[in-house]
């Protein structure tokens, strides 16, 4: 599908204010740093996950473990795929048992990628608690999910896409909304 | 490499697969790699998807291996015992697939002395069909292991030099690993004694040794073949203590390959026969390691396969 982008949300300037903030509030909501684990999910919740592990790092001197997750195998579409989509690595290479999580992912839509994580993550032990960060909320939410941390609050319509692009694989930093040119 | 879409409906052989493939299904095993090691070894990518594990020959490494595969992805899984079956009250082969598919499963996998029984259910049949050895003919998840395993010790699967040892005329694992790594571009040498080794295999690009020593010279893999006394094997050479003298891999032999080299064998293991026995229990030996990525490889083709064409052809 052809896309244009219909407007830039946030230049680098504006995300990296979102980004500390967000991790000052997960800071204040978790008194004990040495139990969080952040998770970010496949693909940009890991960078979104890394800039945060990164920021309290240099707010508490704290290194916070971090692990990547990859949704694919608990999709709840996956029967309705003409190809199989592509499995990237899970790597949560310490036990989560009675740990504080927060999971991590760049854009927050149906909400449908935020269930499946969480069928993933209860295969892998019992957490004390599971808190959500997005950088974007994007709204249209079909299941009953809302983040206890997020960048923005961005009302789109369905037909739109949020790009968070990341300068570690963007080569940029900035949020556009992209619009189909045909429809 | 967007572009690229796996578009295999079964998995007859490696002959039939784009090095592409090849890449896609090893990438994909590696994913699935991690999922053995956790606590829950279970996802539910296959729910409600049923695998039909057919076997007209002994097997218990390969047919627990796929049993594993398909209920760590969630499949319901049902196996069928030749033994036992009907086609000992004279059922023929199709009647019993036509059978079996009555109940609507998804994937059948299948092993069958016949060379080219699985590709014979594909003309009938509506499920995908896995190939999990047929006759003389492929053994392709073996080679697809086989070359994960070759692919987590030296990262890469191109660029290698293979060496196959032993009884590559009988061998369907020999045949579906020399179509593999001449796929990928890789150096095979054959070696074994001319009866077992024929210069016809040439003509599938490998290059035929009946000195051991020559063969092993600065190879990364070694891979030594089980002698098949099931098959005959016997017949073709005068006595297994010849054949240990000639062809047996030895720590002498072994030094001839590359310092990394890694030794391989598909098993059941014949020791002190084709494998000499502290060679066979020693760290350069990646054999308990091709059997655990069995697993993870097998659950890559039953993920990309998925048996979806059971309702575009009703």
């Amino acid at each position: 599908m052809e896309e244009k982008i219909k407007a830039k949300i946030m230049d680098e300037k504006k995300m990296m204010r979102s980004f500390q903030r967000m991790a000052v509030e997960i800071l204040e909501r978790n008194r004990d740093v040495e139990n969080l684990i952040l998770i970010g999910i496949q693909k940009k919740g890991v960078y979104v996950a890394n800039r945060i592990k990164d920021l309290i790092s240099e707010m508490e001197g704290v290194d916070v473990p971090s692990g990547v997750l990859d949704i694919t195998l608990f999709r709840d579409d996956l029967h309705k795929h003409e190809q199989q989509p592509v499995i990237q690595k899970t790597e949560i290479n310490f036990p989560i048992e009675d740990k504080d999580i927060i999971l991590i992912d760049d854009v927050l839509f149906t909400g449908r990628t935020i269930r499946a994580a969480m069928d993933s993550i209860f295969e892998l032990g019992r957490p004390a608690s599971v808190q959500l960060a997005v950088f974007i909320d994007r709204g249209h939410r079909e299941l009953p999910i809302s983040p206890d941390y997020k960048g923005k609050y961005l009302p789109t319509s369905r037909r739109e896409r949020v790009n968070v692009m990341l300068k570690e694989i963007d080569d940029i930093n900035q949020v556009l909304i992209m619009e189909p040119t045909r429809f | 490499m967007s572009e690229y879409k796996f578009n295999q409906n079964h998995l007859l052989g490696i002959d039939h697969l784009s090095d592409k493939d090849i890449d896609k299904i090893l990438e994909t095993a590696e994913s699935f790699v991690e999922i053995s090691t956790r606590d829950v070894k279970k996802v539910p990518a296959l729910k409600g998807k049923t695998v039909v594990n057919l076997f007209f020959e002994n097997s218990t490494r390969t047919r627990s291996s796929f049993e594993i595969a398909a209920k760590r992805l969630s499949a319901d899984l049902i196996n069928f015992n030749s033994s036992v079956s009907s086609l000992k009250k004279g059922e023929s082969l199709r009647d019993t697939v036509l059978t079996l598919e009555a109940m609507n499963p998804n994937i059948i996998v299948i092993r069958h002395s016949a060379s080219g029984s699985p590709h014979y259910l594909t003309t009938f049949a509506r499920s995908s069909i896995v190939n999990a050895g047929d006759g003389f003919h492929e053994h392709p998840t073996q080679a697809l292991l086989d070359a994960l395993t070759i692919k987590q010790v030296f990262k890469t699967i191109r660029g290698l030099k293979i060496a196959i040892i032993g009884d590559i005329l009988h061998s369907r694992v020999a045949r579906s690993n020399i179509i593999l790594h001449r796929k990928m571009g890789n150096e095979v040498a054959l070696i074994g004694p001319p009866s077992l080794v024929p210069k016809e295999f040439e003509k599938m690009g490998a290059k035929v040794y009946y000195d051991i020593e020559e063969g092993v010279k600065n190879a990364d893999a070694v891979m030594m073949l089980r002698v098949q006394n099931e098959r005959g094997a016997g017949n073709y050479f005068p006595s297994i203590r010849e054949y240990r003298k000639y062809f047996s891999i030895n720590n002498r032999v072994f030094n001839k390959a590359k310092k990394s080299a890694i030794i391989m064998h598909p098993g059941p293991l014949n020791r002190n026969v084709e494998i000499d026995n502290t060679l066979a229990d020693s760290d350069k030996s990646v054999i308990l390691q091709q059997v655990t990525n069995g697993i993870a490889v097998r659950m890559a083709v039953l993920y990309l396969l998925k048996g979806d064409i059971n309702e575009s052809i009703n």
